[in-house]
C-alpha cells in the first residue's frame, strides 16, 4: 500500500506533463489541418483588361498555385433579357477578364500585401479582390488560440515541475539513509542509486502507459471525432507509435533527470 | 608483523573545528584483537569513523589496509570499505529492507552470487539466533535483536577488518556471549582483525588482545 503511494506522486506529476504536452500537439496539428483547409477554400479574384496566360499569372508570385478564368457567360446571361445577339457579342469583347487564383498555402497578412503589390505591377490588372478582412480575423484568431493553448500547456509544465521538486525533497530524505548505509559498505555510486533509477524509470513507464490508454481512448471517442468532423478537418489525435515513443522519451528523461538531482544532492553524513 | 592500521600524528576534528583526537600515534597488527575504551564523548566512535574513511584526518597520516586515507579518492575508499565490516553504535540498518536483505548487503556489494549469499545469510541468522525473524523489518525487532542483525551484517563478507562500536551495548549476558564468541571465532579462525569499542571488556575471552584507552584526545595502551 505504501509503495503504491510512493509511485503515485511521481506518476501523477509525469502524467499531467504528458497530458499537457499531447494536448499541445493535438492543437498544433488541428491548426495546421485547419490552415490547409482554409488555403483550399481561399482564393484571390483579379480583374484584367487583357487575357492573361497561366505562365504569366504563375510568374507573378510564388504563392500562386493555379489560376482559372471565370467565364463571363453566367454574368451576361443574367443581363440577357431583351438584348440582341450583336450587342451581347460586343459586350463580351469589352468586358474585362476575371481570374480566380488559388494559393499554395494559407497566407499571412504580410504575404497578402506583397501578393497584391506584385499583381498590380502588371499594368493590365485593374482590380484585386482578396477578402483580406475576413482572412485577417480568422488568421489572428487561430494564432490567438494557439497562443492560449501554449501558455496553458507551459503553465501546467511549470506548476508540475515545481510540485516534482517539492516531492524531490521527500525522496531525497527517504533514499538518503539507504544510500549512505550502502556507501559505508563500499557500494559505488551507481549501485547506491540503482534502486532510485529503477523506481523512476518504472514510474515513467507507468505514466506513459496511462497516457497511452487515455489518448487511445480519446482518439477513438465518437463524440470527439464528430467535433473534428464538424469543422471539416481530419487530425491524427494520437499516433500509437510515434507519439507514444515521444511521450515515453520525455517521461524517462524527466525522471532520470530527477533521480540524478537526488544522487548529486546526496551528501554523506559524518 | 603487518599493520592493518597505522596512525601518525593523527588529528581529528569535525567541521566546527573542535579537536576531538589530538596528534595520536598508534598501530594495529594484522590479525590482532583490540579493545578501545574511554569515557562517553572521549572520541571512540570518532576514531572508528576515521578508520572507515567517513571522517578525513585533519592532520597527520592514517593508513588502513595500505590505503592512505588523507585525500583518498572515493573509488579507493569504496574498495577499502568492501573489506571492512562495521557494527555501528546506532546499528544503521536499512529500514525498508527485511533482516535477511540487510545481512545480504555487503555480499551484494561485493558481487557474490545468489547461492553463496543465501547460504551465508542462513548460517549467520543461525549464529545470531534470529532464524525465525528473517522476514521481519528492523523496526519490528527489539534493540538487542537489531544489534545482532548489525553484527551478522558486519561478518557476512568475511572482511579483513571488523570495527564494532559497543556491539553488546544493548544485550543481556547470554546474547553478549554470543557476540563475543562470533568475534573470537572470526579472529581465531579467519585471522580477521577485530577492533571493539566497549565499556566492559569481557572477563573470559579465548584470544589474546590489546587494550587502548582514549582520554583527553590522546590514546595509550593499557597493560
Ligand atoms: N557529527 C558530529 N559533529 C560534531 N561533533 C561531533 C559529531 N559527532 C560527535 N561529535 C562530538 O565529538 C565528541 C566525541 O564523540 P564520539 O561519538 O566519538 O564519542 P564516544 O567516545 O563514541 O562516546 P560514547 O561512548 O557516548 O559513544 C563528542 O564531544 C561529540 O559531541
Ligand atoms: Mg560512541
Amino acid at each position: 500500500m505504501k509503495s503504491i503511494r510512493n509511485h503515485l506522486s511521481l506518476v501523477i506529476a509525469l502524467l499531467s506533463i504528458l497530458f499537457s504536452m499531447q494536448i499541445f500537439i493535438i492543437v498544433d496539428r488541428s491548426i495546421d489541418a485547419y490552415k490547409e483547409n482554409l488555403a483550399n477554400n481561399y482564393a484571390v479574384v483579379i480583374v484584367s483588361q487583357k487575357r492573361l496566360s497561366d505562365e504569366v499569372v504563375l510568374g507573378i508570385n510564388k504563392l500562386i498555385a493555379s489560376s482559372g478564368e471565370l467565364t463571363a457567360d453566367s454574368v451576361i446571361e443574367r443581363l440577357n433579357s431583351g438584348m440582341d445577339k450583336k450587342n451581347i457579342e460586343f459586350l463580351k469583347l469589352t468586358l474585362p477578364k476575371f481570374y480566380k487564383l488559388k494559393l499554395d498555402h494559407y497566407p499571412t497578412p504580410q504575404e497578402v500585401i506583397t501578393l497584391k503589390k506584385d499583381l498590380l505591377k502588371n499594368s493590365s490588372i485593374t482590380k484585386i479582390e482578396d477578402f483580406s478582412h475576413n482572412h485577417d480575423t480568422t488568421y489572428k484568431l487561430l494564432l490567438l488560440f494557439k497562443g492560449v493553448v501554449s501558455v496553458f500547456a507551459l503553465s501546467i509544465f511549470v506548476v508540475t515541475t515545481l510540485l516534482i521538486f517539492k516531492e524531490l525533497r521527500i525522496w531525497q530524505f527517504k533514499h538518503s539513509e539507504r544510500m549512505s548505509i550502502m556507501g559505508l559498505f563500499g557500494a559505488p555510486v551507481w549501485l547506491r542509486s540503482a534502486v532510485l533509477f529503477r523506481l523512476s524509470i518504472v514510474d515513467a513507464f507507468i505514466a506513459s502507459i496511462f497516457a497511452f490508454g487515455l489518448f487511445s481512448y480519446i482518439a477513438t471517442n465518437a463524440w470527439i471525432l464528430k467535433q473534428f468532423e464538424s469543422i471539416d478537418i481530419s487530425v491524427v489525435i494520437f499516433n500509437p507509435i510515434d507519439d507514444f515513443v515521444l511521450l515515453l522519451g520525455v517521461a524517462i528523461s524527466l525522471s532520470i533527470l530527477l533521480a540524478s538531482f537526488i544522487v548529486l544532492g546526496h551528501k554523506e553524513e559524518v | 608483523m603487518d599493520k592493518v592500521i597505522m596512525a601518525q600524528n593523527l588529528t581529528l576534528a569535525y567541521s566546527n573545528n573542535e579537536t576531538i583526537i589530538n596528534q595520536i600515534n598508534f598501530s594495529v597488527d594484522s590479525g590482532s584483537f583490540v579493545f578501545i575504551t574511554g569515557a562517553s564523548g572521549s572520541g571512540k566512535s570518532t576514531l572508528l569513523k576515521s578508520i572507515f574513511g567517513a571522517l578525513k584526518p585533519k592532520q597527520g597520516s592514517l593508513i588502513v589496509g595500505g590505503v592512505e586515507l588523507k585525500g583518498v579518492s572515493s573509488s579507493k575508499l569504496n574498495f577499502l570499505r568492501r573489506h571492512i565490516g562495521i557494527v555501528f553504535q546506532d546499528y544503521k540498518l536499512v529500514k525498508e529492507w527485511s533482516i535477511e536483505k540487510n545481512i545480504m548487503l555487503p555480499l551484494i556489494i561485493n558481487g557474490y552470487d545468489k547461492s553463496v549469499t543465501q547460504n551465508q545469510v542462513e548460517t549467520l541468522l543461525k549464529h545470531v539466533r534470529l532464524k525465525h525473524q528473517a522476514g521481519k523489518y528492523p523496526l519490528e525487532l527489539s534493540g538487542g535483536e537489531q544489534q545482532r542483525v548489525a553484527m551478522a551484517r558486519a561478518l557476512a563478507h568475511n572482511p579483513i577488518l571488523i570495527l564494532a562500536d559497543e556491539p553488546t551495548g544493548n544485550l543481556d549476558d547470554y546474547s553478549s556471549q554470543l557476540i563475543w564468541n562470533l568475534l573470537e571465532g572470526a579472529n581465531s579462525q579467519l585471522k580477521t582483525t577485530v577492533i571493539v569499542v566497549t565499556h566492559h571488556i569481557p572477563e573470559s575471552l579465548g584470544v589474546e588482545y590489546k587494550h587502548f584507552h582514549i582520554e583527553y584526545g590522546s590514546i595509550h595502551e593499557v597493560n
